[in-house]
């Protein structure tokens, strides 16, 4: 062991990588199932009138955005964070087994995690409260997870060798943070079974806040948890990957880290956004919108930055899929942090408010950013933690362009229908009578849900092709050599 | 004065102050290469590029001995 040289250990990174590509599928399909549940409402009772509670689209609805924020997205923020911290901060796993030990039990017990999870959802054991739909018992079991990421985190970081902290470890850092208030300011609620000697099932509660209180809590959470799960995370990935595999630094390192502090300070104040014309104090609606509309500076400071930092090298883009990946990711990141702006504007908001829009927004930014990031992080890691190149960059490519195509369909079908539906609800006689039931709209927004569907279904689609990629690349494919393995991935035909 | 007036004085100072602060930090991250113990902020990308383990630290972690 002592004339070994020191190597940076993945073993945790793997196990984040593997339950990444498992939560994705899994998420997705459920998403899959409820675009067609929409447009054909037969399939609700697919598995028959007896199993209909298990397959219905409410039963099933949180189960998708927990299973793909929770399960893909977060396993993909671990696996990448097991990765790329090691390798910034110049330190081993190898060196400590205490942090080994971490990095084991914090997957372990995230694995329980997800099983209660799934299991409680699917059994209809909601709190309603939207991505914060877990019983207290879960909500203490995630705490204990995330305390035990946060110790593994600062305990890396605590035995670097590299003094300065690259600007992935602070957006790492923050999403820790970010996470832990926000989450368990969110779900601070009472045991009804214990508070009432008794009564109920014993893993009920209630939000301690109620009313109004509840919602703008309830709204800061969940704007943030797109701020801290969505948007922070991945933007570390993006910093570390895309220099990597293009071996172009950085485009403006000031301005990555003058975006951070942007993106921090901006962020939390607008998730009054979610609550126009509700009610919620008229001032801090205004100070959602505001805030909303400046938050555009900062995500633009580092999604420019990213294409940037391409510059020269475009022929890169053209060349390689993974490249390809992360142009495509920035480009949303850029888009959807301009149109969420545009829909928190008050009298933008009073037509896209409920409507197919909003969902259109939320895929073109988890679709096109977040997934695409994530799958180009874990194909740039793939040949270094497998010591096998890339199975296929022709099937990359493939997945690539049906992924993209779906996200086409998928974000333009929602925005016409969403807009649509709008109009539509708005509409109006001259004496105030409404012009369509509610039926009107649903029979005409048919076709653009079978769209959606048509596209959501390309996308995964696209998942089976990445997960078949991966796993030919982690068993059979051809071995590298590390010095293959400085910038651009290694990829077979 | 009433309340309102000061939170309006209030708002206004406050983001005042933060305009200042956020070109004072502009110009110390522009600035700081100049100085002696300066380094220029842009070397510090090169911490993703130059990764090895074996790799020589942009800045050296003094507290932790050399393994
Ligand atoms: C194959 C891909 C996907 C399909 C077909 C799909 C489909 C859907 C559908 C049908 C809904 C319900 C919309 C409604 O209630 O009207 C939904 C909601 C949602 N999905 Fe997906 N989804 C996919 C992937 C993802 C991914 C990868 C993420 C995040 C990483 C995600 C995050 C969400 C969120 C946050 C919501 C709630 C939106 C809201 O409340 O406004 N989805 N999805």
């Amino acid at each position: 062991m002592e004339d070994r040289p020191l190597e940076y250990d993945y073993t945790i990174a793997k196990l984040f990588m593997y339950s990444t590509i498992v939560l994705g599928i899994v998420g997705m399909l459920v998403g899959v199932i409820l675009a067609w549940e929409m447009a054909f409402p037969a399939v609700n009772t697919m598995l028959g009138e007896g199993l209909a509670e298990y397959t219905n689209f409410s039963r099933l609805r949180p189960l998708h955005t927990d299973a793909v924020i929770f399960g893909f997205t977060l396993s993909g923020i671990w696996a990448t964070w097991y990765y790329v911290g090691q390798r910034v901060l110049k330190v081993s796993m190898a060196e400590s087994p205490f942090l080994m030990f971490l990095g084991k039990l914090h997957f372990t017990l995230y694995m329980v995690g997800v099983v209660l999870i799934v299991g409680s959802l699917l059994m209809g054991i909601t709190t309603s409260k939207e991505y914060a739909e877990f019983e207290w018992p879960i909500d203490i079991a995630i705490v204990i997870i995330w305390v035990i990421w946060g110790m593994g985190l600062f305990g890396l970081i605590g035995i670097r060798r590299e003094k300065s902290l690259y600007i992935s470890i602070w957006y790492y850092i923050a999403t820790f943070l970010g996470i832990a208030m926000l989450y368990i300011f969110n779900n601070l609620a009472i045991p009804t079974y214990f508070a009432s000697d008794g009564i109920g099932a014993w893993y009920h509660s209630v939000s301690m806040y109620s009313g109004t209180n509840d919602a703008i809590v309830q709204w800061w959470y969940g704007h943030n948890a797109v701020a801290f799960g969505f948007t922070v995370p991945i933007v570390a990935m993006i910093y570390y990957f895309l220099p990597k595999e293009s071996g172009q630094a950085v485009y403006s390192y000031k301005l990555s880290i003058l975006s951070f502090w942007g993106l921090m300070f901006v962020y939390i104040w607008a998730g009054g956004h979610h609550l126009l014309f509700s009610t919620v104090p008229d001032w801090m609606q205004t100070m959602g919108s505001v805030f909303s509309i400046v938050l555009i500076l900062p995500s633009w400071g580092s999604a420019i930055n990213m294409l940037l930092t391409m510059k020269g090298e475009w022929q890169q883009v053209a060349e390689s899929p993974l490249i390809k990946f992360m142009i495509l990711a920035s480009t949303f990141y850029l888009f959807s942090t301009l149109e969420g702006p545009i829909q928190a504007i008050k009298s933008v908001n009073a037509l896209a408010h409920f409507t197919d829009w909003i969902v259109g927004h939320v895929h073109d930014g988890v679709l096109g950013w977040v997934a695409f990031m994530i799958m180009a992080a874990l194909f740039h890691m793939a040949p270094r933690v497998f010591k096998r190149k890339i199975y296929s960059k022709s099937l990359m490519n493939t997945q690539f362009w049906i992924q993209t195509l779906g996200v086409i369909l998928y974000f333009t079908s929602m925005w016409i229908a969403g807009i649509t539906q709008g109009m539509m609800w708005r509409a109006h006689d001259e004496f105030g009578n409404l012009a369509y039931s509610f039926i009107d709209t649903v029979t005409v927004l048919h076709p653009y849900y079978t769209i959606r569907a048509v596209g959501g279904t390309l996308y995964l689609v696209g998942m089976f092709i990445f997960a078949y990629n991966m796993f030919k690349t982690m068993t059979s494919s051809e071995r590298v050599d590390e010095s293959e393995l400085q910038n651009a991935t290694p990829m077979g035909a | 004065m009433d309340i309102a007036t000061l939170q309006a004085y209030g708002y206004f100072f406050l983001t005042g102050f933060l305009v200042v602060v956020l070109y004072a930090y502009i110009y110390h991250l522009y600035t700081r290469r100049k100085s002696n113990a300066g380094i220029d902020y842009e070397e510090y990308s090169n911490i993703a590029l130059d990764d090895d383990i074996s790799a020589t630290p942009i800045e050296k972690n003094e507290k932790r001995e050399v393994q």
